[in-house]
């Protein structure tokens, strides 16, 4: 096992590298952060002293590596527009992401194994062709859209949530409550996507499992339907609900950026964005690298549970 | 039937195939895999050799080496005396699609998204046997050879049983007019009832053509049914090869014997026979047993079996067409001969 | 000789593809959702035909809720919101099935290749999908679309680059699996050329599948370049596009008191995206080999 895990995150590596190089590449392409400095007030010597100074004069592959050889140090850089240290500004950001989507996607699942498993077992009944009509409708749409018409029915209309941000400016804001209210409708919205997605998912691999020949078995031994489900085909139907997981699991990174941006909520995305938008390489860069580790850790984590969960899977 | 009548169409000298395993966290080759080791045999015009053995035997690789599927790790193939590049079909030039090959997968062989018709013309017409206009008439006269009606060119192959894809398969490999029909265990996956249908239709077909065919196979007695000379294989080696009829009346090798005792004979009256029965299983090829590679299963076995390996060679008291890789083959003859007396 | 054997008698020869369709036919929504999409894709077309207006003209007061004349009102500046919305639908779906085209053919032959040839061409291939994979998706997009000039024609080459590595990775498993089968041997062994045995023996069988996922890529397509232009970074005005058509909602006053400027291109795309996406569905049931014959 403990070989198995070696292998993975041996193989890893490379990918990481890769990934993080391809980033690096793609960024200098977009251009250089100073050319979003000038002004009337910046000489030319000035800009030309500060490219020198980050490096940016040389070739982008260079600057890949020296980025590297800082990042194994610990040293994440600092942010070219705000001069923090990147490790500070993604850690400042990091808690709303995690609390906004991680709520999403646990949402998502709890919606979504018990309505799936419903809609399998009952193919083609009325209660199916709802579940399934309603999961294509959160699939298909757009985010900024279902967040618009929520803002427009509870803040607009109602008057009873605020637009957008994670706590109540100037004074009484700030307790769990109030957080809790910025938080319902961007946690709807990308509820809504992640469920109907989700939904799908477990109700196609459910139907798999149900078609298998040791159910029937199960059926023809007259074991109820309840235990049939619950015992036989819910353990089976546990690895693709871990597979969705493992592919969801960077999108507690990466997956909320246009929620977040719609509703001003202080996360990872609104960093992002704002760091694209300024060409801040060293900000870009560290999410990136973020959401990179978070795909392989997510790799990683569903072949492992795999392995738990089925007992025929061998670990070479 | 005299040697030195027939001429040799294909000659396979020598002819090995490994294959690496590889393990490891860095995989790297830590062995091989002995498919087939040391094979040499002569196919004569016109003859059926029919190839039988357990599963694990080496002989389907001895038919993908001979079609060039795989490429032998040593070794040489002769096809009237010539050299047959040993690389990929493609590299043979025109000699490639002199031999041709009938699967056992009667339903992977077919591409279901073609009609039968396409599957028969494509190969014709991309070597220009026929031209666009004459490929209708070419695959109808096909599958008329093997026995199905000229309407079967439109349909799809879902269409056909198991029996009637076998007889498409047979048709596209004579669609390119090949001197070695290669059949892979042509019949395994049909009903018993189908088989003997198959089985008269490559008959029947060679009588007309005169085809050659190399025949492999697990069952005894289809192998025998169609085939004029019989090879054993066991462990990627040739034990035995004999005229067909010899093979099964004068058993030298004690696989081979063993072999023939355990097909069914329906015959009451020889219940009692002295049957030589096997032992154990097919040892792994990875590390195949020292000296005879049946010694750990073989009744006759002594000292001498673990350390040397036997050549395959005539014997004395046999026809010269009768060779036999055993020590002890003489001995074993010799004694079976006072049994019966 | 054996006699002439007599076929199954009885229906009509039908190919692998009549069958699908005949399938495909018999859902309901599916069905439905085609000829809605046709309909849209119709009104797109014949846009210029169908309205009076021009789209990018001045043609009425600012802000004008609907009316006879606008049916949908006109927009902050003054142009008639049902033309542009008609445009609009055009450009999306463009967008839509460019990008699928590009992202399709581009997996489609990396996938042949990869899965084919295997070995180190196999081995590169796979790790760069896994890197294009590994992206977060809407990071490469933004990014990209940083770097190029936002514009109709990189957004769609952007999301075609996106989206290829999901239909590279179904091809080559495809690939995979029906290089072992004996009809591909029997081509070897026949003598065809490569490209014989790629195109015109494997592909036919990954069609299906393929076509199921595209409609899929078609739909998220259309969302992203939807995303992309509300964001301010997609198909630029004065070109209507439905995602920058809702841009202008991004404000409080249009929010709340002009639906008629956000709401019809909202419905608009959510109608899109969701017709395909039931085609996609219905597709799917209709080449599930287990459902077959």
């Amino acid at each position: 096992m403990m070989r198995y895990i070696l292998k993975r995150v041996l193989i890893a590596i490379p990918v990481l590298i890769g990934i993080t190089m391809l980033d690096y590449l793609i960024m200098s392409l977009a251009g250089s952060p100073l050319s979003m400095m000038t002004g009337p007030r910046v000489s030319q010597a000035a800009l030309e002293a500060r490219a020198v100074q980050l490096g940016l004069n040389q070739p982008w592959i260079l600057q890949y590596f020296t980025w590297l050889g800082q990042l194994l140090q610990g040293n994440w850089g600092y942010s070219i527009r705000t001069y923090q240290p990147v490790l500070t500004m993604i850690s400042a950001n990091l808690g709303p992401t995690l609390l906004l989507m991680g709520t999403s996607m646990a949402l998502g699942f709890v919606i979504a194994i018990p309505v799936g498993v419903y809609s399998a077992t009952h193919q083609y009944a009325k209660g199916d062709y709802a579940a399934v009509t309603l999961s294509f409708l959160g699939t298909s749409i757009p985010s900024f859209f279902l967040a618009l018409i929520l803002v427009y029915v509870f803040t607009v209309r109602l008057g009873w949530l605020p637009s957008g941000g994670m706590v109540t400016l100037g004074g009484g804001g700030g307790d769990a409550l109030d957080v809790a209210r910025h938080m319902v409708m961007p946690t709807l919205v990308l509820t809504a996507s992640l469920a109907g997605s989700n939904i799908r998912y477990i109700r196609s691999s459910m139907l798999e499992i149900l078609r298998q020949d040791y159910l029937r078995t199960a059926k023809a031994k007259g074991i109820g339907r309840y235990l049939i489900i619950n015992k036989h085909a819910m353990r089976n139907a546990l690895l693709p609900i871990i597979t969705v997981a493992g592919m969801e699991l960077p999108m507690l990174i990466g997956g909320a950026v246009i929620v977040e941006q719609v509703f001003s909520w202080p996360g990872l995305g609104q960093l992002t964005m704002s760091a694209i938008m300024s060409r801040d390489y060293p900000v870009i860069m560290g999410v990136s690298l973020l959401s990179a580790v978070m795909v392989v850790v997510g790799n990683l984590v569903t072949d492992i549970l795999y392995a738990v969960v089925d007992p025929t899977i061998q670990l070479k | 039937m005299n040697d030195t009548s027939r001429t040799i169409l294909l000659q396979a000298n020598g002819l090995c195939k490994d294959y690496p395993v590889r393990q490891g966290i860095i995989p790297h080759t830590v062995g091989s895999i002995k498919a087939v080791e040391d094979v040499n045999f002569a196919l004569y015009k016109g003859e059926t050799l029919g190839l039988v053995g357990e599963s694990g035997s080496g002989k389907s690789t001895v038919g993908r080496l001979l079609v060039g599927l795989e490429a032998p790790t040593a070794g040489q193939v002769l096809l009237n005396g010539q050299p047959l590049g040993l690389q990929r079909p493609r590299g043979r030039g025109n000699q490639g699609t002199r031999l041709q090959m009938v699967f056992q997968d009667t339903f992977s062989s077919l591409n279901p998204r073609k009609r039968v018709g396409d599957i028969l013309t494509a190969p014709m017409r991309y070597h220009r046997l026929v031209t666009p206009k004459t490929a209708w008439r070419e695959a109808c006269r096909l599958l008329e050879m093997v026995g199905l009606p000229a309407a079967a060119y439109e349909r799809y192959p879902h269409e056909f049983s198991g029996g009637q894809r076998q007889r498409i398969g047979l048709a596209r490999a004579l669609s390119l007019k090949p001197e070695l029909i290669i059949c892979d265990e042509p019949v395994s996956a049909l009903d018993v009832s189908i088989q003997a249908q198959i089985l008269n239709l490559i008959r029947d077909l060679q009588q007309e053509m005169g085809l050659t065919y190399l025949f492999i196979g697990h069952g005894l007695a289809a192998v025998h049914y169609v085939s004029h000379r019989i090879a054993v294989m066991y462990l990627g080696r040739i034990v035995e090869i004999a005229p067909a009829q010899a093979l099964f009346t004068m058993p030298a090798h004690p696989y081979t014997k063993a072999l023939c005792d355990a097909a069914p004979v329906a015959d009451p009256a020889l219940r009692g026979r002295e049957r030589t029965v096997l032992a154990g299983e097919i040892p792994s090829s990875i590390q195949p047993p020292t000296g005879c590679q049946f010694h750990p299963r073989c009744p006759h076995a002594q000292a001498l079996c673990a350390r040397v390996q036997p050549q395959l060679l005539p014997c004395a008291s046999l026809p010269p067409d009768h060779l036999t890789a055993c020590h002890f083959a003489e001995a074993l003859l010799g004694k079976g001969r006072e049994d019966a007396v | 000789m054996a006699q002439p054997m007599v076929l199954t008698a009885g229906r009509e020869s039908r190919g692998y593809f009549g069958t699908v369709a005949r399938r495909f036919m018999r859902h309901r929504l599916g069905m439905v959702s085609l000829c809605f999409l046709t309909v849209l894709v119709l009104l797109a077309l014949f846009a210029p035909l169908l309205t009076p207006y021009e789209p990018n003209k001045l043609v009425g007061k600012f802000s004008e809720p609907p009316s006879l004349q606008h049916l949908l009102g006109t927009d902050q500046v003054g142009r008639d919101v049902l033309t542009r919305l008609l445009y609009a639908t055009r450009i999306s779906l463009l967008v839509g099935f460019a990008a699928t085209g590009i992202a399709t053919a581009v997996g489609v032959v990396l996938g042949l290749v990869s899965g084919y040839f295997g070995g180190w061409v196999d081995m590169i291939i796979m790790r760069f999908t896994d890197m294009v994979m590994s992206f977060p998706y809407i990071l490469l997009v933004l990014v990209a679309a940083a770097i190029f000039k936002p514009g109709l024609w990189n957004i769609i080459l952007i999301l075609g680059f996106v989206d290829w590595p999901g239909v590279a990775r179904l091809v080559r498993g495809n690939v995979l699996s029906l290089r072992e089968t004996a009809f591909v041997k029997a081509d070897i062994v026949a003598g065809m050329p490569t490209r014989h045995t790629l195109f015109s023996e494997i592909l036919p069988n990954t069609i299906a599948p393929i076509l199921v996922y595209a409609t899929s890529v078609v739909a998220i397509s259309i969302l992203d370049e939807a995303a992309l232009s509300f964001l301010g970074m997609g198909v630029q005005p004065p070109t209507a596009s439905l995602g920058n058509m809702l841009n202008g909602a991004q404000s409080l006053t249009v929010l709340t008191s002009k639906p008629w400027l956000w709401a019809p291109p909202g419905v608009m795309i959510v109608l899109l995206v969701l017709s395909i996406n039931f085609i996609g569905d219905a597709l799917r049931d209709a080449v599930d080999s287990r459902n077959i014959r």
